[in-house]
This record gives structure tokens, C-alpha cells and sequence, in this order.
């Protein structure tokens, strides 16, 4: 990541448009409202019963006069500056009275944490507004006893907003390392936790403003807020709305006046909540679409089918999978090809970004998108090739004769749904099962990835399940339609060793009845390549490096980067005083270097290893390496 | 080494969760995450702790650094009792035992410059000048590898291996005698782990650091320990210097963490096929806790919960009725 | 389940106690004398005195709570001396005409609310996103009684279509056909905040939902999208968005006071702002009271509907 990938909050709100220009109409309104005395208008209040009720644009009043012939266009401006004032105020206390009690709840906890959170929920246990008009009566009318009103009943929702980010951010691990550095709770709240909660804060203030706008104009309009003759908006609204069917200019004037108001500082406050928020920040808030774009030329016009590839499960040909972020593009996957045979279990290794998930998640089109999209390749079964294929083949397709497993088996699985029925929707997504039928086969299934008290078990929630029962929860899932092919995604890097080694005998074990299935094996653990896959394809920054049958590939390794990351691994057992570590890290995809992207890293990189680009090259029977220097070549 | 030079001890620590009772008078479920846990640090040397998840070992982690008070037992750092102290002793004490935590990330605050970060527990914990901060930053970043223009960037700027190597530079900032890594190298690749494991290497040479060292990783643990200790639902199941204990593994969980572990090269994984997991914490078995997993497991192990004891060796402790003969 | 919804309830016990508290105590603050109001031209000493006697009001603050909750507690609020009736049976009446509107209102605003949301999120950065974007924007923008107004202008003035205020025709009115006409305008408006605020809530809790692993999982099952979006997304977008609906119950309740009046609704937020320009207290906090109650228990049902949706809260 690069210093310039993130722009300053105001350059990212100058550029969103819509917020621009809610800011400059919020501006342009406070500006004019704030030079009103200047301005060469007829006083507010100044009555002229000879003109009452004049219509807008007549000589000399542009908006009209009111009941009493007052200049509308003078009282709007000033009632605008009345609602600006109030707004502002009212989000200033509640925020600030708001914020400390939810940054005091949060951070303390405990009993402190109850006792100011009661209170609260004893605040909201009314509906507000009813509040707000209770306040008011208690206090007597008056446009400041509306302010108070107003911001006392907005204190509980930034006290339990905040009290929600700060509790969150008090179990970060930053907190423990500021206490271990020496930093007292004082100084950790105001330095270390405020800091992060501030955003948050600027959120609430400007997504509320035009809350409290709209709340004391609603106060004014019942009598309750600002008095006569003062001019206030809601006040305008709420003495025209006797006049509406002879005048009703007179009342539809403030109230566009405040309904252009409210809208710009809502507008603002939308930017505002783009900018900051860490969550949309990072572009992250967007919908994956039901299946990756396909941006590819050659997918579109279906070039001849290979006949080579007939006789494989799949055969992947040039897939290149890009991810646009701002305007940067990172290559996940920069053109990799590769077979699976019918019943052969292929491991695709590499580190975090190497792009092996990627290759996996664009094979039925889960890759998401936006941001990601493929831009070229064909990825052939059965003699058609699956970038073609329009969304409904490809549903036909996931789940069916092609199933995933993923990483993470609590994240992967629904949390509000028992394991059985997600099980049992699997099946009946590609059967026509009754409902009773697909438990029934649901539970045999559960029984065959061998969990004890299946029939139990399918009427609970993954999140009571353990780490390694709710993989074979999924794995049962993947079994569901026969599949010929399983793609596993890191299946056992989330589980405990112990628990690795029993899900890894599973689906040996599968295997082993199931021959004719083909497994598509992604980690990055050489170590289980060897318990369970034929061949392997190691890839790197993108690519597809070395491609063999795993003993060999293992055994002898022909490119240097397969080499060095078998090496670096620690083994149990063999005690080795310092590890052969690889220097320096992977090149980001979004740059790639040109010719070997492994050279930088390379001990035996040369000139030519930087120029053009590097094929992969054979080597001997089904044994391919991206290298022009392989660590051994055949014997000519 | 003579116990005179031991660092920190640890007699009998242990920490439970919930118990008492709750609203309405009803029970809440008593949850024991560390029993009875004995360990002692000696200077320059390594003790690596391993375990699956849920057994404990973070739970100790942050007992030993004072993140987190045992419900029993205690703690002797430099022969005080620790954490009760006062608040100045406290700070001194916090000096000499640091912590480096599993997501290198998280414990950076995002709005901070690693200049910031770096520079808190020199002034908190030491009351450096600014001077003196100054020259300890240039050299903490010259022992940790990094180059100075990192110290203005701001967390989310780094790449996980440089986030770990910075999270490193602040634990040796207050200048520690222990350190204790609590999974330091997980989230990382294979390869940057290397880099990172050869790092801790270098420096625990250079400064004569203990390292109390926490891992899932039993081939991790193996290769940077003198001396291992196994946990099991929250107690220390087997202890042993690091090499016997991969030779020849007393307890049969010893034995089931090796031959769990997939090899490369080597098919044929040993390991359980059956699915089994670690007990109900809630509900904990009478007998070994392990008892219900253990291929040996007899009415004894059923019912007489079997104590740490010595094993042929001087050096190793094991808890198992029947261990393990080879 | 039926030992947390009974557990709630005991929990609601103390909540309420603490609101007539609160509500005793908001209402003695309001300024001006009873009976002083009450008498009028009358107000001699020994008749303010009676009529303080009557009214209890000769007791010190905290006996004079202790009463009104032991009466609260038999079922009687006491009796409105501006209406000469008793509290409990105007205030009845007229909240049995807000809860119509309200409760029109809330269907409204959760239906079109939850449609444009998931809508909106399913189909995020389309022009039908965007057109419903911006008519959520204008929406939260609006000012309600300006927009009945406006309505009242178009549909009740201009076109006629429609009647412009009060709960039934005052001939021949009475039948379904009837109400719901006079209703149509008042529960629009009153619906047109809350649509908004809850279609926002609910596109951003879907694009959340969307982007979970188990929505991947889903996919990959080879479930189709209306499938994904309707039962895997929209359920769990749901645990989020159920709270916010019980926030907005009380949100309705409340800006009804607004819309009474605008539209001549019969309800209790007309009748409490009258209760309060009158000083009648009983009455007000009678009608406050009433009004609290059912928003904490729609906000209980809002947490039931929550716990039985999500078996994580309550394990």
C-alpha cells in the first residue's frame, strides 16, 4: 500500500459531488442568513396591515407578505438564521454531553457502565418527540427551552452509539499495548481511544443536525418553540397553516425553506459518513454481484474447444482475474492454466496473495465483483467452456456437479439457519426433494463425515458446533449432489492440528468412495500437499510457477522459489539452529516487475531473468517450471 | 544455571472465568482456563508453551505480562510479587517482562505514527529525554530491520511482516528482560515467518533476552525452544527439553500433536479419525482430561485426575498415569 | 424462549416505575396552577384552597407520587377536570384513534421501507438504486406537517379526492370505507420519515449481510439469487434491522402529535398538547403514560422478535 492510495478527507468530500453541493448550498443559505442584518430587507417583524398577504413576486416583496403584511423573503432569511443557530447548538450539547457519557460507559464497563446505561435506556424508553413536548411544557415555551428539550433527547442516541464504538475499540489489542507501555486509563481514553472514536462522533453530529433542524421547527409549528413575533421557520409554517386555503404561499415558503435545510446538511452528512467511515472507507461496503463480470474477448467469440481437454474434469486456460481498486489494478490472477483429471486431486499452493484463492473462486464465477472481474482466459468442461455460461448454467453448476468448501467454516455458514436444513437446502437446490426426504439424506450425510449424534446435531446452530464439527458440516454440504469436482479453499488452515489431521483423514476417506471425483486443493501447507493431493501447481504473484506430481515436486524441486519456500519451513524433529528464510516480501500484483517476479527474491536471479515475459517451460513428463535458470533440466 | 538467576516464577497460577451466581440466584457455569500452572524463566533462554486453541496458553500469556489477574496462585518477577504493586514499582516491573501479540496489526493504533507507537513505553515506562528517545528509535529500528522513514508512517501503511517486526521494536523499547510471544509468527507466511523467527534468534543473543514463547505450531516451537511445555485443557501436560521431547513424547497428547502434523514429503498421516475434540470447559471430565481421546486410557485415567511428576529424565515432568515407553 | 420473554418482562417492571416517575415529575414542573385554571374569575383563597384539597395538591411532592401510582396501580388515573371525565376513558378513546394511524403508519413504513431497501441494496450503484436513494434523502428531509399540508393542498383542495381532516364524515360517516379515506393522507405522511429512515438502515444492513462469507456459501450451493437475497441476506439483515423497527414504532407514536394536529386527527398527541396549554395534569400524565407503555412494549416485542430470530443471544 502507498502513501498516495489514501486522500485526505477533504479531497475525497471535494470530489464527491452530491455532498459538494449540499455543502455549498448549506453554506450559501449560512452565509446569507448570517449577513441578514446587512442585507438591505425590510425589518422581520415590521407589520404593514395595507399589504397583508401579498403573493409572491408582487412589487417590491419577491416572496410575498404574510397575515400581518410582514416581508416573507426578510422573515425567511432571519427564521433561517434562528434554525441554523438552534440545529447547531442542540447537536453541539447533545454531542458533547452524549459522547462523554457513551466514551465513560464504554471505557469503564462494569457497574459504571450499568448504572449510566439505565439511565439512558430509561430516557428512550419514551418516544422522543413526546419527550421533547413534555420538556417544553415543563419548562414553559421558548425557543431555547426547545433547544434544551430537543438536545437532552438526542443525548441517549450518541451516548449509546459512542458507548458501542468505544466498547468495541476497548477490546482492541492497541488498548492492552498502550497499558503495557505504562499509560494510565486517563491517558489511554483521551490519547488512545478518543482519537478513534472521533470520526464517529463527526458522523452523529452531522447525520443528526438535520435532525435537530427539523425537531425544533416541528416544536416551533406546534407553539411550543420560538414565540411571537420572533421569526422562526417551524413558527411561519405553524401561522400559515391556518391561512393554507386562501394563502397557502405562506406556508409552503419556510417549509421548502427547511426542507432545503435539511436536505443539504443531510447531503453533507452522507459525505461526510463516506469519508470517514472506516468501513466504506476502504470501498468495502459494496454488494459482490451473483456471479463475477467477464470482461473477456475471447470468451465472448468461443474459440474451438479443446479437444486436449476433453478427457479432464477441467481445464483452465489463461484466466486472468484483475481487481480494481481506485484506479489501481491488481492482477490477482495473471493468466494460469492448468488441468484437473477426472478423480485426481490437484494442490494449488502459494502465500497470501500468490492469487490461489482467486484461481478457485473465478472457476464457477464467486470471485467478487465489483471489484474483481475476469479479463481473459476459458475455463473448459465437457467441452464448453464456463465463461461463457449464463448465470443460471452456472447456478446449475455450483453446488452440483462442481462444490466449493471454504476456509473458515463458522463464517461460511449461515448463523441463523440449524446446520441440517443448510445442509438439506443444498440438496434440495439440485434434487427434487421434499422437505422430509432432504433432512432425512441430510442427516445420512452428516453421519457419513462421521459426526457423532447426527440426527442431534442437525437441529443445531453452527455457532454451538466446534471448529472442526462445522467443516464437516461443510464438507457434508459439498458431498451433498455427487460432485465431480470439489473445490477446497484453505479447508483445514482454520483447525487445530489434531482436528486438521481428522478432516484430513475424511476426506481421504471420501475420496476412497468416491473415486471419480476430482479435489482442487488450495493451501499453503506443503505438508498436507503430501497427505492428500496427486499433483501440485505452485503459484506465485499471481501465476502458476511449477506444476508436477507432488512427491516429485517436493522431492526435487525445479524452480528456485518452490525450493526456498519448502526450506523455510520449520519440521518437527529436526532441530535446525536458523531457518533458510526467502528475503524481502512478494511483489505487490498492482506493479508487477517485468520477467520473473520471483528475480528480486532469487539468490540465482540474472540479467535475463528481468526481461520479457518468462513461459512456463517443460521439463520432463507432465513437470513444468516459469523459470529460464530451473534448479535441474533432463538429461538431453 | 542456579535458581538465584530465575527471572520470573510462576507457582501454581491459575484463572477461571464466570462462576458465582447470577441474577435470579441461578448458577453460572464455572470455566477454568488455567490450572495450576508452574513455570520458571531463566535468563537467555527460551521456553516455548504449546497447545491447540482453548487450552490456555493466551490466558497464561497475559497473566505472566500482567494483562490479566490470577483467580490463584502467584507471580515473582525479579523477586517481587507481580502485578500488586505499587504504581511506580508496577512500571518498573512492566519493563522488564513485555509482550508481543498474535495480530501485529490490531495492536497498533491505526491512528498513530510508529513514531508514536514506539516512543510511548520509553517515556511512560522510563521517562526518557527526547534525545535519548531519539537515538533508542534509530537503533530499535536498526535491530528489528526496518528502515527510519517507517517511523512517520501510520499502521495501516505496513505489510504484516513489517507490523510484527515494529510490534517487536515496542516491546524492546522499555528494554525487557522476558519477552513473551504469544503466537508471534501465525498470521504470517512461511516465508516472512522464517525471517521473522531468525529475527527473535538474533536478538535474544544480542540483548541476552528470555523468550517465553507461544505456539500452536509445535515444529515453530520446536525450532526456537530449549524448553517446551505441552498444554492440554488448561493445565501442562508434559515438559521437556525441546529435542527429547520430539524424540521420544511421554504423554500420549505429546505423541497425538506430533502425529497430527502433516509432513511434507511423507503420506500416511497418523493422527485420530474419529471426531473428538477438547472437553465442555463447562463440565470437565473427573478423571484426565484427556482420558476420553487417549488410546491407553484406563479406569484409572477415568477417575484419579494423574499429577505433573518427573519421567526418566531429570529435566522432564510429564502428567500420565501410563506413560509412554519406547 | 418463554423463560427469556418472561425474564423481559420482569424487566419491564422497573422500567415502568421508574417512568411514572419520570413522567409524575416532568408534569408537577409544568408552571401555572391548577386552580387558578380551573377557577378562573373564582379564584378566591378559600376556593383555591378546596380545590387543592380536591385535587391532592395540598400533599407534599412525594405523597402526592405515592397517591397517583396507588390509584394508577386500581386502575384509575384519575378524572380530567377540563373535560369533566375520567382520565382513563378519554385517554383510551383517543389512543385507540392514534393507534390506528400509527399502526396504518408502521405498515406503511415498514413494507415499503424494507422493500426499497433490499431492492436498493440487491441492485446497489443501478439507476433504480439511485432514483430510490434520492427519494429516501428527500424523504428524511421533509418536514412532516409541512408535507401533510402539502398534501392537503393537492389531494383535499385541488382534486378533491380526498377529505383533509378528521377520523370519520360527520353525516353518514362510520363505515370502513369511510375511516380509511380519512385515514390515507394522515398515515402517508406520517409514514414517509420513517420509510426513509428504515430503507437506509436496511440497504446498508443487506450490503453488510451481502458481503459475508456465508452469502459466498450460499452462492455456491447454486441457490438462486431471489433465494440469496430474500432468505440467507435479508434473514440476517433482519437481527439488525428489528430494533430500529421497534425505535420507529415510537417514533410514529410520537410525530403523530404533529399530524393530528395538521390533520384534526382525533388522537391523544392533539389531546395532550391541549392537556398541556389547559394544565391538565392528570390528564397529561395520563396520556404520557399510556403512550410510554406501549412504545416499551413494542420495543419488548421488538427484542423478542430479535432473540427468536437470532439463537446466538440467546445462548
Amino acid at each position: 500500500m502507498t502513501r498516495s492510495s489514501r486522500p485526505s478527507a477533504w479531497k475525497l468530500l471535494r470530489h464527491n459531488h452530491i455532498a459538494f453541493f449540499g455543502l455549498c448550498l448549506f453554506l450559501l443559505v449560512t452565509v446569507i442568513a448570517l449577513v441578514a442584518p446587512i442585507l438591505p430587507l425590510s425589518a422581520p417583524n415590521d407589520t404593514a396591515p395595507a399589504e397583508r398577504l401579498l403573493r409572491p413576486l408582487s412589487e417590491g416583496r419577491l416572496l410575498g407578505t404574510d397575515h400581518l403584511g410582514r416581508d416573507l423573503l426578510s422573515r425567511l432569511i432571519w427564521g433561517a438564521r434562528v434554525s441554523i443557530s438552534v440545529g447547531l447548538s442542540a447537536t453541539l450539547i447533545a454531542s458533547v454531553i452524549g459522547s462523554a457519557l457513551g466514551l465513560i460507559a464504554g471505557f469503564a464497563g462494569g457497574r459504571t457502565d450499568n448504572v449510566l446505561m439505565r439511565g439512558v435506556d430509561m430516557l428512550m424508553a419514551f418516544p422522543y418527540i413526546l419527550l421533547a413536548l413534555a420538556i417544553v411544557a415543563a419548562l414553559g415555551p421558548g425557543l431555547s427551552n426547545a433547544l434544551y428539550a430537543i438536545a437532552l433527547v438526542n443525548i441517549p442516541f450518541f451516548a449509546r452509539n459512542i458507548r458501542g464504538v468505544t466498547l468495541s475499540l476497548t477490546r482492541r489489542d492497541f488498548v492492552d499495548a498502550a497499558r503495557l507501555s505504562g499509560k494510565g486509563p486517563v491517558r489511554i481514553l483521551l490519547t488512545e481511544i478518543l482519537p478513534n472514536v472521533a470520526p464517529i462522533i463527526v458522523i452523529t453530529m452531522s447525520t443528526t443536525l438535520g435532525w435537530m433542524i427539523l425537531e425544533t421547527a416541528g416544536l416551533s409549528f406546534l407553539g411550543l418553540g420560538a414565540q411571537p413575533p420572533q421569526a422562526d421557520l417551524g413558527a411561519m409554517l405553524g401561522e400559515g397553516r391556518k391561512l393554507l386555503f386562501t394563502a397557502p404561499h405562506v406556508s409552503v415558503i419556510p417549509g421548502l425553506m427547511i426542507f432545503a435545510l435539511v436536505m443539504s446538511v443531510n447531503l453533507i452528512g452522507d459525505g461526510v459518513r463516506d469519508v470517514l467511515d472506516p468501513k466504506l472507507k476502504s470501498g468495502s461496503l459494496t454488494r459482490p454481484s451473483a456471479m463475477t463480470e467477464v470482461q473477456s474477448a475471447d470468451a465472448k467469440s468461443s474459440p474451438a474447444p479443446d479437444i486436449s481437454a476433453t478427457q479432464d474434469a477441467l481445464a483452465v486456460r489463461n484466466l486472468q482475474t484483475e481487481f480494481l481498486v481506485g484506479t489501481d489494478i491488481y492482477k490477482a490472477v495473471g493468466g494460469v492454466s492448468f488441468e484437473l483429471g477426472k478423480g485426481e486431486c490437484l494442490g494449488l499452493v502459494g502465500e497470501s496473495g500468490s492469487g490461489k484463492s482467486v484461481t478457485a473462486m473465478s472457476l464457477l464465477r464467486l470471485a467478487p465483483t465489483p471489484p474483481g472481474r475476469i479479463v481473459s482466459g476459458q475455463i473448459w468442461r465437457s467441452g464448453e467452456d464456463l465463461l461463457s455460461f449464463p448465470l443460471h448454467r452456472i447456478q446449475a453448476l455450483r453446488g452440483g456437479e462442481i462444490a466449493y468448501i471454504f476456509q473458515d467454516p463458522l463464517s461460511s455458514l449461515h448463523p441463523l439457519f440449524s446446520v441440517g436444513a443448510q445442509v438439506a437446502e443444498a440438496i434440495q437446490a439440485h434434487q427434487p426433494y421434499s422437505h422430509r426426504e432432504a433432512w432425512r439424506a441430510a442427516v445420512s450425510l452428516l453421519e457419513q463425515v462421521r459426526l457423532p449424534n447426527a440426527a442431534s446435531i442437525a437441529h443445531s446452530y453452527p455457532h454451538e458446533l466446534s471448529g472442526g464439527m462445522r467443516q464437516r458440516v461443510c464438507i457434508a454440504m459439498a458431498l451433498a449432489n455427487h460432485p465431480q469436482i470439489i473445490v477446497a479453499d484453505e479447508p483445514t488452515t482454520a483447525l487445530d492440528v489434531t482436528v486438521q489431521a481428522q478432516v484430513l483423514k475424511l476426506m481421504n476417506q471420501q475420496r476412497k468412495q468416491n473415486e471419480a471425483a476430482a479435489l482442487l486443493f488450495i493451501t499453503h501447507d506443503f505438508g498436507v500437499v503430501s497427505e492428500i493431493c496427486d499433483r501440485v501447481a505452485v503459484m506465485y504473484a499471481g501465476r502458476i510457477v511449477e506444476v508436477g506430481a507432488a512427491g516429485e515436486v517436493l522431492n526435487k524441486p525445479a524452480h528456485p522459489y518452490t525450493r526456498l519456500l519448502i526450506n523455510c519451513v520449520p519440521i518437527p524433529g529436526r532441530n535446525q539452529d536458523r531457518l533458510p528464510a526467502i528475503p524481502g516480501s512478494p511483489p505487490a500484483v498492482n506493479n508487477l516487475p517485468a520477467g520473473c517476479a520471483f528475480a528480486d527474491r532469487c539468490p540465482f536471479a540474472e540479467g535475463d531473468c528481468r526481461n520479457g515475459d518468462i513461459r512456463l517451460r517443460p521439463l520432463g513428463e507432465n513437470r513444468f517450471a516459469r523459470c529460464i535458470k530451473p534448479l535441474w533440466k533432463t538429461a538431453p | 544455571m542456579s535458581m538465584s538467576a530465575t527471572l520470573l516464577t510462576a507457582s501454581n497460577l491459575t484463572r477461571h472465568y464466570g462462576g458465582g451466581r447470577g441474577w435470579l440466584g441461578r448458577r453460572k457455569p464455572l470455566i477454568q482456563a488455567v490450572q495450576g500452572v508452574d513455570l520458571c524463566i531463566q535468563p537467555g533462554a527460551t521456553l516455548g508453551i504449546v497447545g491447540e486453541s482453548g487450552c490456555g496458553k493466551s490466558t497464561l500469556a497475559r497473566m505472566l505480562v500482567g494483562l490479566d489477574q490470577p483467580s490463584a496462585g502467584h507471580l515473582l518477577l525479579d523477586g517481587k510479587s507481580w502485578p500488586d504493586q505499587s504504581r511506580s514499582e508496577r512500571k518498573r516491573l512492566h519493563s522488564q517482562i513485555q509482550y508481543v501479540f498474535q495480530d501485529s496489526l490490531s495492536a497498533l493504533n491505526p491512528r498513530k505514527t510508529i513514531r508514536a507507537i514506539l516512543e510511548a513505553p520509553m517515556d511512560h515506562l522510563l521517562g526518557m529525554e527526547r534525545n535519548a528517545r531519539y537515538r533508542r528509535l534509530q537503533e530499535l529500528m536498526e535491530a528489528v530491520g526496518l528502515r527510519p522513514e517507517l517511523l512517520e508512517r501510520y499502521p495501516h501503511e505496513l505489510s504484516g511482516g513489517q507490523a510484527q517486526r515494529i510490534g517487536i521494536a515496542r516491546a524492546l523499547a522499555a528494554q525487557p528482560q522476558i519477552l513473551v510471544l504469544d503466537e508471534p509468527v501465525s498470521a504470517l507466511d512461511v516465508s516472512i515467518q522464517a525471517q521473522v523467527l531468525n529475527l527473535l534468534q538474533d536478538l535474544q543473543q544480542h540483548y541476552r533476552l528470555a523468550y517465553v514463547f507461544i505456539s500452536h505450531d509445535l515444529a515453530v516451537v520446536e525450532a526456537v525452544s530449549d524448553v517446551v511445555a505441552v498444554m492440554y485443557f488448561g493445565r501442562i501436560v508434559e515438559q521437556a527439553p525441546a529435542g527429547e521431547l520430539f524424540r521420544s513424547p511421554k504423554h500420549p497428547y505429546t505423541r497425538l500433536l506430533l502425529d497430527s502434523i502433516p509432513l511434507p514429503g511423507k503420506k500416511g498421516l497418523r493422527g485420530e479419525s474419529e471426531t473428538i475434540e477438547l472437553p465442555d470447559p463447562a463440565a470437565p471430565p473427573q478423571g484426565c482430561p484427556f482420558a476420553p481421546r487417549c488410546v491407553n486410557a484406563r479406569d484409572k485415567c477415568r477417575h484419579e485426575q494423574p499429577r505433573l511428576r518427573p519421567m526418566e529424565g531429570e529435566e522432564r515432568i510429564a502428567a500420565c498415569h501410563f506413560p509412554l515407553v519406547f | 424462549m418463554w423463560s427469556y420473554i418472561a425474564k423481559r418482562l420482569l424487566f419491564v417492571i422497573p422500567v415502568l416505575f421508574g417512568m411514572t416517575a419520570i413522567v409524575f415529575l416532568i408534569m408537577a414542573m409544568i408552571p401555572g396552577d391548577p386552580a387558578t385554571a380551573i377557577l378562573g374569575a373564582y379564584a378566591t383563597p378559600e376556593n383555591i384552597a378546596r380545590i387543592n384539597r380536591q385535587l391532592g395538591l395540598n400533599h407534599s411532592l412525594f405523597e402526592q407520587y405515592l397517591i397517583w401510582l396507588g390509584h394508577i396501580l386500581q386502575g384509575d388515573l384519575g378524572r380530567s377536570y377540563s373535560l369533566n371525565r375520567p382520565v382513563l376513558d378519554e385517554v383510551l378513546e383517543r389512543f385507540s384513534a392514534t393507534l390506528t394511524l400509527a399502526g396504518a403508519s408502521f405498515l406503511l413504513c415498514s413494507l415499503f421501507g424494507l422493500l426499497a431497501g433490499i431492492v436498493s441494496a440487491a441492485r446497489q450503484f443501478s439507476w433504480t438504486d439511485r432514483v430510490i436513494t434520492l427519494l429516501v434523502l428527500i424523504g428524511i428531509s421533509t418536514p412532516s406537517f409541512w408535507l401533510g399540508l402539502l398534501l392537503i393542498l393537492v389531494f383535499a383542495v385541488e382534486l378533491q379526492w380526498l377529505p383533509a381532516s378528521g377520523m370519520n364524515a360527520i353525516y353518514g360517516g362510520g363505515d370502513i370505507q369511510d375511516l380509511l379515506s380519512h385515514l390515507a393522507l394522515p398515515a402517508i405522511t406520517l409514514a414517509v420519515i420513517a420509510t426513509g429512515v428504515i430503507a437506509r438502515l436496511t440497504r446498508g444492513a443487506m450490503l453488510e449481510v451481502l458481503r459475508q462469507d456465508y452469502i459466498r456459501t450460499a452462492r455456491a450451493k447454486g441457490l438462486n439469487e431471489r433465494r440469496v437475497i430474500y432468505r440467507h441476506a435479508f434473514k440476517a439483515a433482519l437481527v439488525a434491522i428489528i430494533p430500529v423497527l421497534g425505535i420507529q414504532a415510537g417514533f410514529v407514536l410520537g410525530g403523530a402529535v404533529y399530524i393530528e394536529t395538521v390533520f384534526q386527527w382525533p388522537g391523544i398527541g392533539r389531546m395532550l398538547v391541549q392537556a398541556i396549554a389547559t394544565r391538565d395534569i392528570l390528564l397529561a400524565q395520563g396520556g404520557v403514560l399510556v403512550v410510554a407503555t406501549s412504545y416499551v412494549l413494542f420495543n419488548l416485542a421488538a427484542d423478542v422478535a430479535q432473540h427468536r430470530l437470532d439463537p446466538r443471544l440467546t445462548s
